[in-house]
């Protein structure tokens, strides 16, 4: 408990401080000036969401081949951490190129996984919540999420394949080169806070998941006992 | 060699590639086997022995399990813990045989199951039906196979009637066909008597009565008032996923004339 | 038993079963025509527009009624449980799973078999010199669409709103095979008409990816 408060403080303030630097202490960018500083949110709310998906395909994976409840608990986080930090990707994103490049939306490499990521995993999340038995939820999830993340490097190829009959604009491909040193500290401490950040939400919303199954397990028992206390012929209560 | 209801007599040495034939009869073990859907337990701590010919009869109120366990038994469905073994005995001999049991794909072989509902293609004639159900199980002469399970059952006149247009009495006669056309050595029946009238009702007892006779081990879950209980050797009554009560080696008329009159 | 004899098994009992009925085959014709009629009285494209639209148009049109007939391979089985009467028999789910795929492919290749041609009356596109790898591609497209569609029809078989979990769930996963099909059937419109290889290897790839990846969890797709 301490440990979860604490870790939480801190990770409060380097994000605190990782806006600070990204408003403050970044140097202004030559052509683009303010409008800039929105990269040192949007890349590292990029990271998050991919780490995150990526987190919960090994998760559906382990829960495929070890059956436990806790990698479903794990896949179900981290796909919901994922879509939010995508959400954020996706909505920094145009905000950033339409000033600048004078267009809302183009169908880059990049672009175009993240939307289909996000996609997938708000199919993923309604898939879930349409799966009543919780066994069969989690199996198919997993399924379902296996399949979804296979399909993010089909994307990115199939993407690139067509941009190289189909040039397009290059946005954001700036970015990545010829970073100035401190530019270059800022993005980095950013995307560290925020990767922290996304931990100590998916442990919460791990924790959530955990909470959820011991109601249902307490609910359970609690129907099966008669109405003046007495258990059912037969009934054992579960181990804890 | 004693001739299984709708097959010919040659069905025990030549149908199964799995060498294991008809002849033999299987015995079945739960070993703590527990079934759990969420947080729901449908079966908890299951251990039984079934002797092979022996015909078990399954009781207990609706949500006792008695579904559950058949299908784990049929391998429709895992135990969240714990497993069910199969072993063949020679009917003969009388031995059994070590070991870990027959693998869950070569049981299959020998286990024919009447579910709840018929689990019949309602766009197919009833020879289709079969037809498949015989290919699917890898018999030498799905046709011949067919034809015979059509007599047996005494839908013959009705092999190319589509099995929607069939009454629940008749369906009920091609799934038990279904279900013995490739000579199981355990049968599983859930229920089997519900919404049958009295000829088809007769037809089922008769039907098991021989089985029975014949050496294959047989559990049905069923309610007390059922016909056919009079044909079992053994009761198990379910209650809340557990074993409340089992009869084993000892006569079963007691707790089935005790259940009956309860209800 | 085999899984390739199993598999043909089922798949002649889909195909039976839909030979008596006719349902399927009757509707995924009837949508994909729609959509394909539709389009072409609403925007009346250009012969040029057609040749840069037509091909993206067709592969939609594909996808919207694959969708659509892919749903009932398992939702049928489910409402008579008659799905475990194939899990009883001594066959594998891979057996099952790769049966229902072929009846799929082969449902949705009649219809293409019969789409194609109204399209390329409606679009102007001469189909002669270009049959054959016109046929590969559709071919490979479809495979995918199959592949992935008849894995997904298995999954939303159990969730609530199937129909519309299914197209939910489908098509962004296709969309790198979308964008595939669509620019080898463009080029084959081209002038002069070519085969663009690469594309043509993605989709192959696709196709063996989501193969192989059915294959490993096919088992989990039916248990229970």
């Amino acid at each position: 408990m301490k440990l979860r408060v604490s870790a939480t403080v801190v990770v409060a303030a380097m994000m605190i401080f990782a806006g600070y630097a990204a408003l403050f202490i970044a140097p202004d960018e030559r052509t683009m000036h303010e409008i800039q500083r929105i990269f040192y949110f949007h890349v590292p709310a990029w990271s998050a969401s991919f780490t995150a998906f990526f987190v919960s395909f090994a998760a559906s994976i382990a829960y495929l081949s070890s059956k436990r409840d806790r990698w479903d608990w794990l896949a179900v986080s981290a796909a919901e951490v994922g879509v939010v930090a995508c959400t954020i990707g996706l909505v920094t994103g145009p905000l950033w190129a339409k000033p600048v490049w004078g267009i809302w939306w183009t169908w880059d490499a990049r672009l175009t996984t993240t939307f289909i990521l996000w996609l997938l995993y708000i199919s993923y999340l309604l898939l879930r919540g349409l799966i009543e038995e919780p066994g069969r939820r989690a199996t198919l999830a997993a399924v379902f999420g296996v399949f979804a993340f296979l399909d993010v490097p089909l994307v990115y190829v199939s993407n690139r394949l067509w941009r190289t009959q189909h040039p397009q604009p290059v946005i954001f491909g700036g970015s990545g080169s010829g970073l100035d040193p401190t530019m270059g500290k800022v993005l980095g401490f950013c995307i560290v806070s925020v990767l922290c950040l996304m931990v100590i939400v998916l442990v919460d919303r791990y924790r959530l998941e955990e909470l959820r199954h011991e109601l249902d397990e307490l609910r359970q028992e609690a129907e099966t006992q008669n109405l003046d206390g007495q258990n059912a012929p037969g009934y054992v209560p579960t181990a804890r | 060699m004693p001739a299984l209801s709708s097959a010919p007599t040659s069905i025990t040495t030549s149908n199964t590639k799995s060498g294991v034939t008809g002849s033999r009869s299987l015995a079945v073990s739960f070993d703590g086997v527990e079934k759990r859907f969420g947080a729901l337990f449908a079966l908890r701590g299951i251990t039984l022995d079934i002797q092979p010919g022996d015909f078990v009869a399954l009781l207990g109120p609706n949500g006792a399990g008695k579904t559950t366990l058949l299908r784990i038994a049929a391998h429709l469905s895992t135990p969240t813990r714990g497993r069910v073994k199969f072993t063949a005995a020679s009917r003969s001999a009388g031995a059994r045989e070590s070991g870990d049991g027959i693998p869950g794909d070569s049981a299959k072989r020998m286990i024919g199951m009447v579910g709840h509902s018929p689990l019949l293609y309602d766009d197919l004639t009833a020879a289709e039906n079969l037809k498949l159900f015989a290919q699917l199980y890898a018999l030498d002469d799905p046709a011949a196979f067919t034809a015979k399970a059509l007599e047996a059952s005494g839908l013959a006149e009705r092999a190319n009637g589509i099995v929607r247009t069939f009454s629940r009495g008749m369906r009920q006669r091609l799934a038990l066909a279904r279900a013995l056309l490739h000579g199981p050595s355990l049968l599983l029946l859930d229920e089997p008597g519900t919404g049958l009238d009295r000829q088809a009702a007769a037809w089922l007892s008769e039907t098991l009565a021989r089985l029975r006779s014949e050496g294959c081990t047989m559990i049905m879950s069923t309610h007390a008032r059922s016909e056919s209980l009079e044909l079992a050797t053994r009761a198990v009554l379910l209650s809340g996923g557990r074993i409340a009560e089992d009869t084993r080696d000892g006569d079963p008329g007691p707790l089935l004339a005790r259940l009956r009159s309860e209800n | 038993m085999s899984t390739a004899r199993a598999a043909s098994i089922v798949l002649a009992k889909e195909l039976r079963m839909e030979l008596r009925t006719r349902e399927l085959l009757s509707a995924t014709l009837i949508f994909a025509l729609i959509v394909v009629v539709m389009f072409s009285y609403a925007f009346d494209p250009t012969p040029s527009e057609s040749r840069r639209y037509g091909p993206g148009l067709l592969w939609i049109a594909f996808l919207f009624a694959g969708s659509l007939m892919l749903h009932p391979s398992f939702a049928r089985e489910q409402a008579s449980e008659t799905m475990d009467a194939l899990r009883l028999a001594p066959i594998s789910s891979f057996a099952i799973l790769l049966g229902k795929m072929a009846a799929n492919f082969v449902f949705l290749a009649v219809a293409e078999a019969i789409l194609v041609p109204i399209f390329a009356v409606l679009y102007d596109v001469p189909l002669v010199g270009i049959l054959w790898r016109l046929i590969l591609v559709l071919a490979l497209g479809t495979l995918g669409l199959v592949i992935a569609g008849t894995v997904f029809a298995a999954i939303s078989a159990h969730s609530r709103m199937r129909e519309l979990m299914l197209p939910l769930l489908l098509l962004p996963v296709l969309a790198p095979l979308l964008v595939a099909a669509v620019q080898a059937t463009r080029s084959l419109m081209g002038d002069p008409p070519s085969l663009d290889r690469a594309w043509v290897a993605f989709l192959a790839a696709f196709d063996v990816i989501f193969m192989t990846a059915s294959w490993l969890v096919c088992d989990f797709l039916l248990e229970e």
